[in-house]
């Protein structure tokens, strides 16, 4: 893992959003790297700040939100202080963006065959007729039946999957270094969601794509991650390999959500529920930010805040796994 | 479970929509009337006490169902039969309305942003005249708050300083309070966060065992609706394919379009298994194919399907099932089975 | 006592104040706005003098220039016209009248367009379709033009005294009844978007009657906007004053508005009396160039889109 150069990697990101009633940190201390051909998910509650670190990489956070400390490489290159401009074709050129609602990302007065033609041409060494046939080529690998016909129709001559699937393809048709999905599957029925998601899959892998998938949905993370991410409070609380932190979380908070999500495969008579909500970002509790709501809370958790430590195969950034914690209890649960 | 009177009964029930351009344009344009099939010949009936959930994707008419059964909508065709008074008849009267209520699906939609929580709840009480005393409506808004998890202070709020969640739970205690006995859940849980929704289905599942509810379920999510249906309809297209038991079809679905729903449920076990899509999307409600509405997409379709609606009948190998399938009817369903076989 | 203290806390900690603190062209017009209105509303008891009381009116202080000037009255500020009234006086009695007739106005634009807007929108169908075709006939016709014809039918219909005690209401009648569509186009498009929330349609579900679910849910849902366009169209609404008065056919001149002193004013521009029409014509401008920034302002403060 060590040896080979990670295509993302965030160090200790945060982001801050100066408001007329105090300054709110909505990120803190992000940090993670993704490799090449690697799907990193980043999974947690609304306004856990899983969208915001997407929108932080590629440049895009709405203001006032600022990153005010950290740093971000892509490739070893800092791409947080960058400005506008160059952020603006890296993000073209480099790092392909994929939103949940496909409309907002392509134009509606422009075929799609139109888009995906002037993304090639202006970043990659092709003239207007290779770029036609590169489009073509694109349209197909990703699923779209008919290609050479549909290449002339406009976005809103496609279904939502199939508008998403094109979205899919003009993220990847400059050959970008790194996606950044934000909820790509949401919108999307149950059966399109796994043809989608197939598809993302296959092609990270095939072009050595560093993908970073943020989602609610800890199904799709489960089918599609190499390695997930679980974000509370604008923080990571635990970061491992996928497999790991499905069948054994670490933090009580990963092990929570995974325990809270019904289970199509049996009936429960009670279903396992974190009570309480997250706290807003104006009103995140001194120590660790899930002691109001962790089942197994005691006093180091309500005085300090917790870095990510080794924890059972993952990092989690819990006390439990920390010298000297009630060690009875934290071997034995989820 | 004394009373054998289903609390609601659908027969054939339909509901088309005039989705046609305004008349002038029409005749410019030398188009016919453009109908939507929103629903189209759905009939189920759901026992006291229990739960019946009608699954299916977007625009395959769980919601209008929704709607039609509590009366927004009016049936294009068909009948809905509340506790064996037809409908309509039945919302004339307030001591019958009274008896049915609605959750809705958006908890940021749903509670009328200017107003105090504590006459949202209140709203049901007052419309039905079932308590004029303002202290005895106060300390009702506080027991229904208490029950659904909230502080009675809470009714001094204003919707947004509520969490979805809460919000939610606000819903539900407006729903609660004209004890009604029939509770219609459109999406309940789909706009809530995991940890919450969990919440949300255990408060209800409570109170459905606390007060002798009956629910109808609507729901996209095939895991929730296990967890609180007895009985559970998949929608297609505006049509009923299969209809029943939660065990049974969540062990042994026999519907083509079932087990593809089921295949494409993403797999938390993490076993490995190769999951194979079925292909293709929703056709549109306005032009819905000929014959079996899913025989584009279905593996097992045949000409048959192309020309003939098949009906809703039990199937084999599993009569307490309802289902509308050639394939089931004829055997040719390989039951068991993959659906689709692994190619390459 | 408890609650009034609690809804002005929340108003202080609101977002609509803080906007407002942080924008100082706003509460630089606001205060202008209160200045003139309150000295408008106010006129009878803090104007230097009574333009109208004939007695207190002597035809040897006609014409004098502004105090300032070489042969300015330090007792008339702002100097005075032709009939020697204080013009200071005669703006701030003018005022009231321009601000009373643009108010009702508004008003009745409201009134009328919130109720045809809500039926529009909640009904929708014919009873949409009808409303909403009235309102563009309605729109094709310049404000001006409506205001002329229908005080020409009322002076055409009555004898001229009976005009005269009416003409004001006549004023008022013309200019709001010709506004009212924009409010009705506002109000239908937020009652159709209201309709659809599932807060309508719990009340639907409860089986309120449809009369109740506008008043009671629909309508405090759509006021937002509706407070922006009345704030603008009070602007409107006294410049319309104006320009009729201006014309000659608006309030009798024994109610003299701003409209009526400036055209009044105007028969002097050229023999040097500057300031008889002048004053009034600033005075004008400062009311509604103020309130069309607040309105602005309110417009933006409550998108939140835009902010």
């Amino acid at each position: 893992m060590s040896d080979i150069k990670p295509i993302l990697e965030v160090r200790n990101l945060r982001v801050e959003f100066p408001t007329r009633r105090g300054l709110l940190v909505a990120l803190d201390d992000v940090s993670f790297s993704i490799a090449p051909g690697e799907v990193l998910g980043v999974v947690g509650e609304s306004g856990a700040g899983k969208s915001m670190t997407g929108a932080a990489i590629i440049g895009l956070l709405e203001p006032p939100g600022r990153i005010a400390g950290g740093q971000i490489l892509l490739e070893g290159r800092r791409i947080d202080n960058l400005p506008y401009q160059d952020l603006r074709r890296i993000r073209g050129r480099e790092i392909g963006a994929i939103f949940q609602d496909p409309l907002t990302t392509l134009n509606p007065l422009y075929t799609v065959g139109a888009q995906l033609i002037e993304t090639m041409v202006t970043h990659l060494p092709l003239n207007p007729a290779q770029a036609r046939a590169k489009a073509i080529e694109w349209l197909e690998l990703v699923g779209i039946p008919a290609a050479a016909q549909r290449i002339d129709s406009y976005p809103h001559e496609f279904s939502g999957g199939m508008r998403q699937r094109v979205v899919i393809a003009l993220a990847l048709c400059a050959e970008p270094k790194l996606i950044v999905a934000d909820e790509p599957t949401t919108a999307l029925d149950v059966s399109i969601q796994a043809q989608v998601i197939a598809l993302l899959k296959r092609l990270a892998r095939e072009k050595g794509t560093a993908m970073m998938l943020v989602t609610h949905d800890m199904g799709v993370i489960a089918e599609t991650a190499d390695r997930v991410a679980v974000m509370y409070a604008g923080r990571i609380v635990e970061i491992g390999a996928v497999r790991n932190v499905v069948k054994h979380a670490a933090h009580p908070y990963s092990s929570g959500l995974m325990g809270s999500i019904p289970p199509v495969s049996r009936r429960l008579d009670r279903m396992q529920q974190i009570d309480g909500a997250m706290p807003r970002l104006s009103a995140i509790p001194k120590g660790c930010p899930y002691n109001p709501r962790c089942p197994k809370v005691f006093d180091r958790c309500m005085v300090e805040r917790p870095e990510l430590m080794p924890a059972e195969g993952n990092l989690a950034a819990c006390w439990l796994y920390a010298d000297g914690a009630p060690a009875a209890e934290a071997k034995h649960h989820g | 479970m004394a009373d054998a009177t289903p609390m609601l009964e659908t027969r054939d029930v339909a509901r088309f929509f005039d989705v046609s351009r305004p008349p002038l344009q029409r005749l410019l344009a030398g188009e016919g009337k453009r109908m939507l099939r929103a629903v189209d010949g759905v009939s189920f009936s759901i026992p006291k006490g229990t739960t019946l959930s009608l699954v299916g994707e977007s625009g395959c008419g769980k919601s209008t169902v929704a709607r039609l059964v509590v009366g927004l909508y009016s049936p294009t065709r068909g009948s809905v039969i509340f506790d064996g008074r037809d409908l309509a008849e039945a919302r004339a009267d307030s001591t019958q309305r009274r008896r049915m209520q609605m959750i809705f699906q958006d908890p940021y939609a749903s509670l009328n942003p200017r107003w105090r929580v504590r006459d949202i709840i209140a709203e049901p009480i007052r419309a039905f005249g079932l308590s004029k005393d303002k202290a005895e409506i106060e300390a009702r808004v506080g027991q229904l708050l208490t029950q659904v998890g909230l502080s009675p202070l809470d009714g001094a709020k204003f919707p947004h300083e509520f969490s979805g969640g809460q919000r939610q739970r606000i819903s539900i205690a407006r729903a609660l309070s004209s004890n009604p006995e029939f509770l219609v859940c459109d999406e309940p849980t789909s706009a809530l966060d995991v940890s919450v929704q969990a919440q949300i289905l255990n408060l209800m599942k409570d109170l459905q065992q606390r007060l002798g509810l009956t629910y109808l379920f609507i729901s996209h999510n095939l895991a929730v609706v296990r967890q609180v249906s007895d009985r559970v309809g998949v929608m297609y297209l505006g049509r009923l394919v299969e209809l029943a038991p939660a065990e049974t079809l969540f062990e042994t679905p026999r519907h083509p379009y079932t087990r593809a729903l089921m295949e494409a449920i993403p797999d938390l076990d993490m076993t490995g298994r190769q999951r194979i899509p079925v292909g293709g999307e929703v056709p549109s409600p306005i032009n819905p194919p000929s014959g079996c509405p899913f025989h584009p997409r279905c593996p097992l379709a045949n000409d048959r399907c192309k020309a003939e609606i098949p009906a809703m009948m039990p199937a084999r190998g599993t009569p307490q099932t309802l289902v509308a399938c050639h394939a089931v009817e004829e055997g040719r369903d390989r039951m068991g089975a993959p659906l689709v076989e692994a190619v390459g | 006592m408890a609650r009034t203290q609690g809804a002005m806390a929340r108003f202080l900690d609101s977002d609509i104040w803080y906007s407002f603190t942080r924008s100082p062209i706003t509460v630089a017009s606001a205060i202008v706005a209160f200045i003139c209105i309150g000295g408008a509303v106010l006129a009878p008891w803090i104007a230097p003098h009574n333009p109208f009381d004939l007695a207190s009116l002597q035809l040897m202080d006609a014409f004098k220039p502004p105090a300032w000037t070489e042969e300015g009255d330090p007792t008339y500020w702002l100097g005075t016209d032709d009939q020697g009234r204080d013009v200071l006086s005669a703006i701030m009695y003018g005022a009231r009248v321009s601000l009373l007739v643009g108010f009702c106005a508004v008003l009745l634009s409201v009134s009328v367009g919130i109720t045809v807007g809500l039926a529009a929108g909640y009904i929708g169908g014919t009873t949409d379709a009808v409303l909403m075709r009235i309102a563009d006939i309605k729109l094709t016709f310049p404000t001006i033009l409506v205001a002329l014809l229908i005080d020409g039918v009322v002076r055409a219909a009555l004898p001229r005294e009976v005009h005269d005690q009416i003409a004001l209401y006549v004023v008022i009648f013309a200019i709001g009844i010709s506004n009212w569509p924009s409010f009705a186009r506002t109000v239908r498009g937020s009652t159709l978007v209201e309709r659809n929330k599932e807060y309508v349609q719990a009340a639907r579900v409860i089986g309120l009657s449809r009369s109740r679910i506008m008043i009671t849910h629909v309508l405090p849902n759509v006021l937002g906007p509706v407070l922006v366009i009345a704030t603008l169209n009070l602007g409107f609404a006294v410049l319309a004053e104006a320009t009729l008065s201006f014309l000659g056919v608006g309030v009798p001149p024994t109610q003299p508005s701003l409209g009526t002193l400036i055209r009044i004013g105007n028969d002097f521009l050229f023999s040097g009396e500057w300031w008889i029409t002048i004053f009034p014509g600033i005075a004008l401008i400062v009311l509604v160039l103020s309130v069309n920034l607040l309105g602005d302002w309110l417009r933006d403060a409550l998108n939140p889109k835009l902010r």
